[in-house]
């Protein structure tokens, strides 16, 4: 670039201007660059790292700040228009009472999940209170129009700013027993910006790292002699390759499944894989270009779709899999082709394309060197020992050199259960010796990370006259891209689901994971239950059309029901809530026909329809053992600590947690501390998926939770039916005549345990077995039910879908904590509405949150929940698991109303509205 | 590295425009998402952002608020989205305020601003449609001089306009009309709230007294390279009834558009969605605001 004459009065000198500005009613003086984002001024320069990042373009608002009282996107602002204005931050709320209510509403009203929008929350919500006082439920959706949230749904942050700007008292706590509203502790930190995330906490000193990304799908490359670059990039310490990967350049899920590497070896699968990493300081390894790399790419066809990589010429991309089939999955029982015993067959085929999880956080950590050769990792993630063992494998050191401390985690949904920065960070920071951090852009986390698995799917359900079903026959293909990730989950899970919730004496199920030249597809909220859903529904609905049963009705009939056997031959004993749900259902069902029916009386170009749709769901591991192991200690002042390796991911598995412990104990869930994950303090309690997190972990905690009191009636000398209560600072165990108090001062410590006089583990591992080729065994512990009513518009002119509202019936066995329900099945029907309507990851093409549409907070519909309660034995207080099973049924119930509002059945999603309105055009 | 500066006056960032390579940052709601783009790829920024250094013209008091002149209202090139949904303005301003409403969220519209979202040029530019129908006029400063464009001469192609290198632009200008001029405009987009639209509509009536259409002007974004007018439509209108407006379009009026098929809808789609929105738009002008004044 040349040089030219700029003007004296300006900045032109290397010397960076001095910035004088109001924050959070301080005034302060920063050198900046004019054109510095504001928010990394405030997260870098200030170390305020309260407001967040979520994609550096104004498309997801967690940014958001005030100033000079509007809200603005601190990642579009200028430092230089920060000149004399006022800038109010997340951190600057508390001290101000009008804003202080808000977070205070929000702790409150359990507005707040995994907190990554929160403070962009906050921000809009005092903007709006600033200019009107008393807003109505529009005023405040258009003032939070402009920030994403993907875990709530937004209802409850809605009301919580109504509840807020109408001074309504907070509520009083409860004792955080079972089946309680209990504030979760963690909201506090999270509405006033100072929990720390994934780009939060790295050490000041720590060294930048930044990937550079294959911009091809399918090539092989050769890098050149790399020094020039370091010379002509001083700042840079480092750039990191393949050959710098000491242990296996390999990471994946399972454990004899390592296809993709840290860093590429001369090939690349998909475009967005990472190639090299820059380690320099922040400046330095912005400012590198792909231009600026000595490479040289031969470009490959590419094979986009499971048909391409099936049909000829497509390349072996991975040796193992010649065909290029990851696994088939098969549930076989009865014969499924034999339909004699039916009167009619309903049949059709279904697709879906990438769905991208958009947690408003990117990927982040930083890692260190330790002493002995290993490393420590500080990570976004949902699964903490997954984590370490796969750090300790890239690096060639034991498990137990690798220390995982998971952040506060800004969502995950399943494409947290993968690896991102950790293991190159990982080579970083042993390499060099240094600490190192990195944060994905919003770009490279929507081009390099999983995504749910497009699925091409067909399916004949047969029954008979009656409505009641013979057969069903499914076939699916799922696209696993270009690595594995979880594909064999997937494969695995779809065909024991694949019939739906009911009694169908004959099933046939097959999947097959394919890789393709597409991004990996891993897990995400469902493990492609979502996706084969559409389809069991799609058939419901059909069959109900075909034989003029009332679709409700025609699920009531068949809904499973307690001692039936499902298709992979596992009798169900106990907890099947599905008719429950469908009953409590009905009324809501006959109004909102009503509604409709009314509404289209007088309607001009919209008509209204209404949808049914059932799920099930298997908590935990697919016929695989997935334990979880909690510890409780008491200390000798009395105190109780839940050491608790489950990851929170923002659902709230740590409170759960505490309320089991607190009823378990008989003591207030206030009273307990909580250590939660790190693999040095901590137990294994599995990773934070499959809805496992309050069955399993639950479990174990309760079962911890019994294992303090034995140990303590043991010390007692007192019998196995004694009671035990805990005061402060004193135990008491109770018998009939014998009533003794425990001195914990006089009890001789643990050793290695600071303090801790008495302990108890407990483990849980549900009762599975091995499936056999046919598919045959007992698949899960335990199934979630679920089904829910959506009510919608559609403009018959213009395609458009308005969903207005969704009733959902859930059962979750006992609900610990009824809010974190409500908040779980808010948070998963967003999804599942993105889902139907709007969401579609197409590489090279949505790469970012404007392109990529999630749901705002103007998109949701009036939700009513229906909890029910059908106890799981195994479970905590009969608890089992919600997390993905308030999303299953949500699309399936939209394209339901779709169809039932036009007659047009939708079979691929989402149902964009030039879709929706060719369809309209076809069946005219 | 790509500097900022940060002038006083108008006549520096002249003077740094003048100076060579270098491009003014408005609101800044494009250049920073343009930039992030580009650097997750590890790619240069884009072409139109140019190789050098921004001006940011935040710190012109010049190019701020809006101003009624003889003929014209003056919107500084400064003015916000929201600024502009605050300001007092004639109804025929209607439009372009329901467009401004539709801008992103309120972070986008406290940080936009009318003249950036014309300087990029984007297709789907939320406030084009609604200006062209206003007839609006951009101005040019350099120091070579001033001069005055219609926006229908502005913007030239997809993210290409008239504007060079050393030009800002200071103000858009809104010629008057009579007060009983309405305006109204739709937006289609895939979901609520930032949202990048799928077709947008924007129409001015200027009615007589006794109900009839004087002037009708109505254009069309994100279905063609730059927002069209549609002035076969508008011609035919004149002298009908504005009750009965909304039966007037048809495909015809929209053969000259050349949408395209992209992630958001295809070509067919959004040709069709431009009728149907035309049609909404123009339905809006049959009810009670309208007749008031026919009364």
């Amino acid at each position: 670039m040349t040089a030219y004459p700029l003007p004296k009065t300006d900045s032109a000198s290397d010397e960076r201007p001095r910035i004088a500005f109001t924050l959070n009613g301080q005034a302060v003086s920063v050198e900046a660059d004019p054109g510095r984002r504001t928010s990394e001024l405030l997260r870098e320069d200030l170390g305020l790292t309260g407001t967040k990042v979520g994609c550096d373009a104004g498309d997801c608002g967690a940014c958001t700040v005030l100033l000079d009282g509007q809200q603005v996107c601190a990642c579009l602002t200028p430092a230089a228009r920060l000149e004399g204005a006022e800038l109010v931050t997340v951190e600057g709320l508390a001290g101000d009472p009008r804003y202080a209510k808000l977070q205070a509403a929000f702790q409150a009203g359990g507005a707040v999940q995994c907190g990554i929008c929160t403070p962009g929350m906050l921000m809009a919500a005092a903007e709006l209170l600033d200019r009107n006082p008393a807003p109505d439920q529009a005023a405040v959706e258009d003032a939070l129009g402009g920030v994403l949230c993907r875990c709530t749904g937004y209802k409850k942050i809605v009301t919580s700013v109504l509840a807020a700007a109408a001074s309504q008292p907070v509520e009083v706590e409860s004792d955080g027993g079972v089946g309680q509203r209990f504030t979760r502790p963690d909201a506090v930190a999270k509405t006033e910006g100072t929990a720390v995330y994934g780009a939060d906490g790295a050490p000041a000193d720590a060294l930048s790292l930044r990937v550079l990304r294959a911009p091809h799908p399918h090539a092989e490359f050769r890098l050149g002699n790399l020094d020039g670059v370091m010379l002509r990039h001083p700042g840079l310490v480092s750039i990191l390759t393949a050959k710098d990967i000491q242990g296996t350049n390999g990471f994946g899920i399972y454990p004899d499944v390592k296809d993709q590497p840290v860093l590429a070896e001369g090939y690349v699968r998909y475009r967005g894989e990472a190639v090299l990493a820059l380690v320099g300081t922040a400046e330095a390894v912005a400012a590198v270009t792909w231009q600026d790399i000595p490479i040289t790419w031969s470009i490959l066809p590419v094979f986009d779709s499971p048909a391409a990589a099936l049909g000829p010429g497509a390349p072996v991309f991975h040796v193992k899999h010649s065909k290029n089939i990851l696994i088939e999955g098969l549930v076989e029982r009865g014969d499924a082709t034999a339909e004699e015993t039916a009167d009619l067959a309903v049949e059709g085929a279904w697709s879906t394309g990438f769905v991208e999880h958009a947690y408003i956080e990117p990927e982040a950590g930083w890692a260190r060197p330790l002493s002995d050769g290993g490393v420590e990792v500080a990570v976004t993630t949902q699964t903490p020992y997954m984590d370490r063992d796969e750090v300790a494998l890239v690096l060639g050191v034991a498990p137990e050199q690798v220390r995982i401390r998971p952040t506060v985690c800004g969502g995950g949904f399943g494409g947290k259960l993968d690896h991102s920065v950790a293991p190159v960070l990982g080579v970083a920071a042993k390499t060099l010796g240094r600490a190192v951090r990195c944060t994905y852009s919003r770009g490279e986390s929507m081009a390099a990370t999983t995504k749910r698995h497009p699925a091409e799917m067909t399916a004949r359900l047969t029954a008979k006259d009656d409505g009641t079903l013979v057969s069903f026959d499914f076939s699916g293909d799922f696209d696993t891209g270009a690595y594995a990730s979880w594909g064999p989950t997937v494969a695995g899970r779809v065909p024991v689901h694949a019939s739906g919730p009911y009694r169908v004496p004959r099933v046939r199920a097959k999947s097959r994971a394919i890789y393709t030249n597409n991004p990996p597809a891993g897990a995400f909220r469902g493990f492609g239950v979502p996706q084969a859903a559409l389809v069991h529904e799609g058939l419901m609905d059909a069959l109900a059309q075909r034989l003029g049963i009332d679709p409700l009705e025609l699920r009531l009939k068949n809904a499973l029901r307690v001692g039936d056997t499902t298709p992979t031959g596992q009798v169900l004993e106990h907890s099947v809530g599905l008719v429950d749900c469908l009953d409590a259902l009905k009324p809501r069902w006959a109004a909102l026909r009503a509604e409709a029916d009314a509404f289209n009386r007088t309607a001009i170009h919209e008509r209204m329809g209404l949808g049914v749709a059932c799920m099930w769901y298997g908590c935990g591991n697919t016929a695989l053992s997935n334990p979880s192991s909690m510890r409780v200690a008491l200390r000798r002042d009395g105190r109780v600590t839940l050491y608790n390796g489950a990851q929170e991911i923002g659902q709230g598995s740590s409170i759960v947690m505490q309320q089991i412990l607190a009823e378990t104990l008989g003591i207030a869930a206030q009273k307990i501390e909580v250590t939660t994950s790190d693999t040095d303090l901590t137990l294994d309690a599995g990773k934070t998926s499959a809805s496992r997190q309050t069955f399993v972990s639950g479990r174990a905690t309760q079962l911890a939770g019994d294992a303090l009191k034995a140990q303590l009636r043991r010390i007692a000398n007192a019998g196995e039916d004694a009671e035990v209560r805990f005061h402060d600072g004193a135990i008491e165990v109770i018998e009939p005549g014998n009533r003794r108090r425990i001195d914990l001062a006089a009890l001789p410590a643990i050793p290695g345990q600071d303090g801790e006089v008495a302990e108890g583990v407990g483990t849980f591992d549900p009762p599975t077995t091995s499936l056999d080729a046919q598919g045959q065994g007992t698949a899960y512990a335990t199934y979630a039910f679920g089904a829910q009513i959506a009510q919608l518009t559609v403009d018959l002119e213009l395609g458009t879908v308005q969903v207005r509202r969704i009733v959902a019936a859930h059962d979750v066995g006992r609900a610990i904590n009824p809010e974190l329900v409500e908040g779980q099945i808010h948070g998963g029907i967003a999804q599942g509405l993105g889902m139907a309507l709007m969401e579609e990851y197409l590489p090279g093409r949505t790469e970012n949150l404007h392109d990529y549409l999630i749901p705002t907070v103007g998109d949701m519909p009036e939700i009513e929940t229906l909890l029910i309660e059908s106890p799981e034995p195994l479970g905590p207080f009969g608890a089992k698991g919600v997390g993905e099973p308030a999303l299953v049924p949500t699309a399936p119930a939209i394209l339901g109303a779709i169809d039932d509002a036009t007659g047009v059945r939708l079979t691929r999603i989402p149902a964009l509205p030039h879709r929706v309105l060719a369809a309209l055009k076809a069946k005219q | 590295m790509r500097r900022t500066h940060r002038p006083a006056t108008l006549d520096e960032a002249l003077d740094m425009l003048a100076a060579g390579d270098a491009m003014p940052l408005a609101g800044g709601t494009d250049i920073y998402p343009a930039v992030a783009q580009a650097d997750a790829w590890a790619e240069p920024a884009p072409a139109r952002l140019g190789g050098g250094d921004l001006v940011d013209l935040g710190g012109l008091a010049a190019l701020r608020g809006i101003a009624e002149r003889e003929a014209a209202y003056e919107l500084g090139a400064g003015v916000t989205w929201s600024e502009l949904i605050a300001a007092e303005l004639p109804s025929c301003f209607e439009g372009v305020k329901l467009a401004a409403r539709e801008v992103g969220g309120r972070q986008i519209q406290n940080q936009g601003t009318l003249a950036g979202n014309l300087c990029n040029a984007s297709p789907a530019a939320d406030g084009v449609p609604a200006l062209l129908a206003l007839d609006a006029q951009v101005r040019l400063q350099s120091h070579g001089g001033t001069r005055e464009l219609p926006l229908a001469d502005f913007i030239t192609g997809v993210r290409e306009t008239a504007l060079r290198p050393d030009e800002i632009m200071t103000a858009i200008l809104v010629p008057k009309l009579p007060e009983a001029a309405r305006a109204n405009f739709l937006k289609l987009g895939a979901r609520r709230y930032l949202v990048i639209s799928i077709a947008m509509v924007s129409a001015v009536v200027v009615p007589t007294s006794d109900g009839r259409v004087e002037d009708l002007r109505v254009a069309v974004g994100a279905c063609s390279a730059v927002a069209q007018r549609l002035p076969a439509l508008e011609a035919r209108a004149v002298g009908q009834p504005v009750h009965s407006l909304a039966t007037l379009p048809t495909a015809e009026d929209f053969a000259d558009l050349t949408p395209i098929s992209d992630a958001r809808a295809d070509a067919d789609y959004r040709r069709e969605a431009a009728l149907v929105l035309t049609r909404r738009v123009l339905a809006g002008f049959a009810d009670s605001s309208v007749s008031e004044v026919a009364a």
